[in-house]
């Protein structure tokens, strides 16, 4: 079976559509963390790790009614508790109260208390110890973590570009950190268009996306740097084309086994994956478009910003590969 | 070539028998359930799968600090006594500087002498200021000492953690340094749901000191500082009595004490529960360390019949009158509950914590959400590896099994490297595991698309492998070092949950080069000896 076989499409005649389509969502996105930013003060939806506070998860030994428990919390003097149903395929009658976040640390479990009393004594249907989840965090760890994942993608963003610098050029590492920073941005605008909560897992998630978006991208880098070595006298542009069609296939392939993989974990993997999942099914179809449709035209973009400078015109074919 | 094969073949052999043992260790046996079993013994799940507690606590160094400079007050105005030089008072002057003491009033001609014998004893903890011309000096504690003590308060509070979890007999407790925040500590108690005692357990500061009595007992604080001329002096403390557990007479009793203790909680070598043989009262029995001992004896003989106080956790438990003095032994017959007198016993054996601690996030897992939570990943890693492998097949046919056999064997490497490394698979985990697969058959598309290549060109099927290989070999290469060096700087940059996520990607990395290249091309390899010549490959 052979999918792409002998493919030849201009995908740089299609620059300025994905142009505008990378606009379209890194702005709305933006727009919209702006927005929630000035009236939240964060501009994506941060978990509970992140942001502090308190979630009881119960499982019930009966189907729980959300009425009720609603009224046990006001019952027991509880304002302002967000409770929702959470069902998952294989835990069913779970049900997660959240309290908002405490402003300080001393109140940390008393919020634990409050709801389990509350459900102990003004709710009938029974759960166990062993049916209780609680995720309490103070506002300093949150922060503390916050700080850490921002800086940890940073830094190993700057990381690919020196490796890059150095296997490649400058104009490479440069391109490609472009693109994973552009699928970084729009996987996090996708939450906060979305509405869903940023949390720990969440980051592993894009940790994970930022590393496979740089290999989509390595791979067609690569076959750029073997064809102008190949073929000097071809242009830049039909040099990335050829390079874009020829891997088109082996980018198709591994984009949809990994999306497969990760659908099977959204499917499959329970609500407490949802969000790790959801940012992988984003960001892998982001991350496949971005190698495509934002590194290599850039490349391309920057020799004929030189050769309008009138600059060395030449995209040199990078160092020899050694491996 | 033949042997070459082999030799080739037995390495890898033996890498799969190496990483099995590495998930299984040697099982008890082949049924299904010491498998498990052996296998749940190597590979350990995080707090998210089995249920647990997992605590962050601060330690609230700040006290330690105050603690010391406590002591420095009392050795102040000990050492200025003996030298027979003046003062009004040696104090802290502010509450909200525990590193900073003072001492006023000296007469300016002792000035001079004052500041030598300060220097000569202090210098080397404290910078000292002033010229003596207003009467004082200020000691500060040295920045560099100061954190010194910090490091050390938070290196005795998890030992004591440790020492106090233990008593409960948690299997693979984690207590160890928080690495995101200062003086931070993490604690993690696999199996346990009952986070209430394990607080309790942690918490407690059940610190016993002994104070010397200024006044009292007074009716409440108001009578209290009336009697000490308005308001407490700073080198003085009001205390509560506790509630006597058969009368319940004293119980809002107020004591003027010396803030400084005669006798604190380190100085104490064990303490054992008893009863008085003839009122039947809890008693404690405890002994002093050595040094303690002299300073006791010392105090004591010096101070006979004037009152002390023993203090537990912030309340007056006793006052007794000295009637001789004592030296590292003694009996303190108090208002005791049952509870307070074992727990007691126990805590003065682990050690006092040097100071509170605050709790900065706690989260439990109960084992049944945990137990859902294996399940629903299992079921989404095995339909994932299922998929991808049938994929495999139907797309590159005979090739497909090549794929398949390196995706397995990659599985085994990275999940019995966890087992070898001692990482803590969490559900997050899990899903990176899934992951590597799906990216890991990155690695055989690579090679396998290049080999289509050369084949559509019209090479002879080992020409085509061997320049499939080739070519993908540097993209292979540029895609691993690209991760493996975020993957460092992770390792360098981030802590705990980060951290293991890194190693895990960068070993999975490592096998996935193992496998979908040195393992894929050695089945190629004896492919290609028992391909009949002009027989084309399947790919």
């Amino acid at each position: 079976m052979e999918l792409f076989r002998g493919v030849n499409i201009d995908w740089l005649r299609l620059k300025w559509a994905f142009l505008g389509f990378s606009l379209l969502f890194s702005v709305a996105g933006v727009i919209k963390m702006a927005v929630l930013f000035s009236t939240t003060g964060s501009p994506v939806p941060l978990g509970v790790d992140f942001r502090g506070g308190t979630e009881v998860k119960v499982q019930f030994q009966q189907a729980p009614d959300i009425n009720a428990i609603r009224q046990a919390m006001d019952a027991a003097g509880i304002r302002d508790a967000k409770i929702q149903s959470y069902n998952s395929t294989a835990g069913a009658n779970q049900v997660l109260i959240s309290l908002p976040e405490e402003q300080n640390e001393s109140q940390i479990d008393s919020g634990r208390q409050q709801v389990v009393s509350a459900l102990h004594s003004h709710y009938t249907n029974p759960f166990t110890d062993s049916g209780v989840q609680v995720d309490a965090v103070g506002p300093t760890v949150g922060k503390q973590l916050e700080t850490q994942a921002g800086r940890a993608i940073l830094v190993s963003l700057l990381g690919m570009l020196v490796y890059l610098w150095f296997r490649f050029q400058l104009i490479y590492g440069v391109a490609a950190v472009v693109a994973v920073f552009h699928d970084t941005l729009i996987t996090v605008g996708f939450f906060a268009l979305t509405g869903q909560e940023i949390s720990l897992t969440v980051i592993a998630a894009i940790l994970t996306l930022v590393g496979y978006s740089m290999n989509d991208t390595i791979v067609v880098f690569d076959r750029i740097r073997e064809n102008l070595r190949l073929s000097r006298r071809e242009s830049l542009p039909d040099v990335v084309n050829r390079s874009i069609n020829q891997t088109l296939s082996r980018t198709v392939l591994t984009s949809g086994l990994t999306f497969l993989t990760v659908l099977s974990l959204y499917i499959f993997g329970g609500q407490v994956l949802r969000g790790f999942s959801f940012a992988l099914v984003v960001g892998i179809l982001i991350g496949t478009y971005s190698s495509i449709a934002v590194a290599a035209p850039m490349l391309v973009a920057w020799q004929q910003w030189r050769a309008s400078k009138g600059k060395d015109v030449v995209l040199p074919a990078a160092k020899r590969p050694r491996a | 070539m033949n042997k070459n094969l082999n030799q080739k073949l037995a390495l890898i052999f033996v890498v799969l028998l190496v990483f099995i043992y590495g998930i299984f260790g040697v099982p008890s046996g082949v049924t299904g359930k010491s498998i498990m079993d052996a296998m749940s013994k190597r590979i350990h799940l995080g707090l998210d799968l089995r249920g647990g507690v997992h605590l962050i606590l601060k330690v609230n160094v700040q006290e330690a600090v105050s603690t010391e400079t406590d002591n420095t007050v009392g050795r102040v105005q000990q050492d200025l006594k003996t030298a027979n030089l003046t003062f009004t008072q040696v104090y802290k002057p502010d509450p909200s500087k525990p590193e900073t003491v003072k001492v006023q009033g000296i007469s300016p001609a002792n000035a001079s002498t004052v500041r030598s014998t300060l220097d000569n004893k202090y210098s080397n903890e404290y910078d000292i200021s002033g010229t003596g011309a207003d009467g004082s000096f200020t000691l500060t504690m040295k920045p560099t000492i100061e954190s010194a003590l910090e490091e050390k308060t938070v290196q005795q509070a998890i030992e004591t953690i440790r020492d106090r979890v233990d008593t409960l007999g948690v299997s693979e407790p984690v207590i160890d340094e928080y690495g995101l925040g200062k003086y931070e500590i993490l604690v993690e108690l696999p199996g346990v749901d009952d986070l209430d005692r394990v607080k309790s357990l942690i918490q407690n500061t059940a610190r016993l000191e002994i104070h010397a009595v200024v006044g009292g007992p007074y009716k409440d604080e108001a009578e209290a500082a009336t009697s000490a001329g308005g308001s407490v002096p700073p080198d003085e403390e009001m205390v509560h009595g506790s509630g006597n557990m058969a009368t319940g007479s004293d119980a809002d009793a107020v004591y003027l004490l010396r803030r400084v203790a005669v006798v604190s909680g380190t100085d104490f070598r064990s303490a054992d529960p008893g009863t008085d043989s003839n009122t039947g009262q809890r008693t404690v029995h405890f002994t002093l360390t050595n040094e303690a001992g002299d300073k006791f004896y010392d105090y004591t003989s010096k101070n006979v019949n004037t009152s002390m106080a023993v203090v537990m956790g912030g309340r007056v438990k006793e006052v007794a009158n000295i009637e001789s003095a004592i030296r590292d032994s003694g009996e303190i017959r108090g208002s005791f509950s049952q509870d307070e007198v074992a727990s007691l016993s126990k805590l003065l054996r682990t050690g006092a914590l040097p100071a509170s601690l605050e709790y900065l996030e706690d989260r439990t897992v109960g084992a049944s959400l945990g137990a859902d939570s294996i399940r629903e990943g299992v079921t989404a890693a095995v339909v994932g590896v299922l998929v991808v492998m049938g994929f495999m097949l139907i797309y590159y046919r005979g090739s497909g099994i090549n794929a398949d056999l390196a995706l397995f064997l990659n599985l085994v490497i990275l999940l019995g490297f966890m087992g070898f490394s001692g990482a803590t698979l969490t559900l997050p985990g899990i899903a990176g595991v899934i992951l590597t697969i799906g990216m890991g058959v990155d690695s055989n598309v690579l090679i396998f698309e290049r080999i289509r290549e050369e084949v559509r060109a019209g090479k002879a099927p080992a020409a085509a492998i061997d320049q499939g290989f080739g070519h993908a070999w540097v993209t292979i290469i540029d895609t691993h070092v690209t991760t493996i060096v975020s993957a460092a700087i992770l390792f360098v940059v981030g802590s705990g949950p980060v951290k293991g996520f890194a190693v895990t990607l960068t070993f999975g990395l490592l096998a996935n080069l193992f496998t979908a290249v040195y393992v894929s091309r050695l089945i190629f390899d004896w492919h290609l000896g028992r391909l009949k010549s002009g027989e084309p490959i399947s790919i």
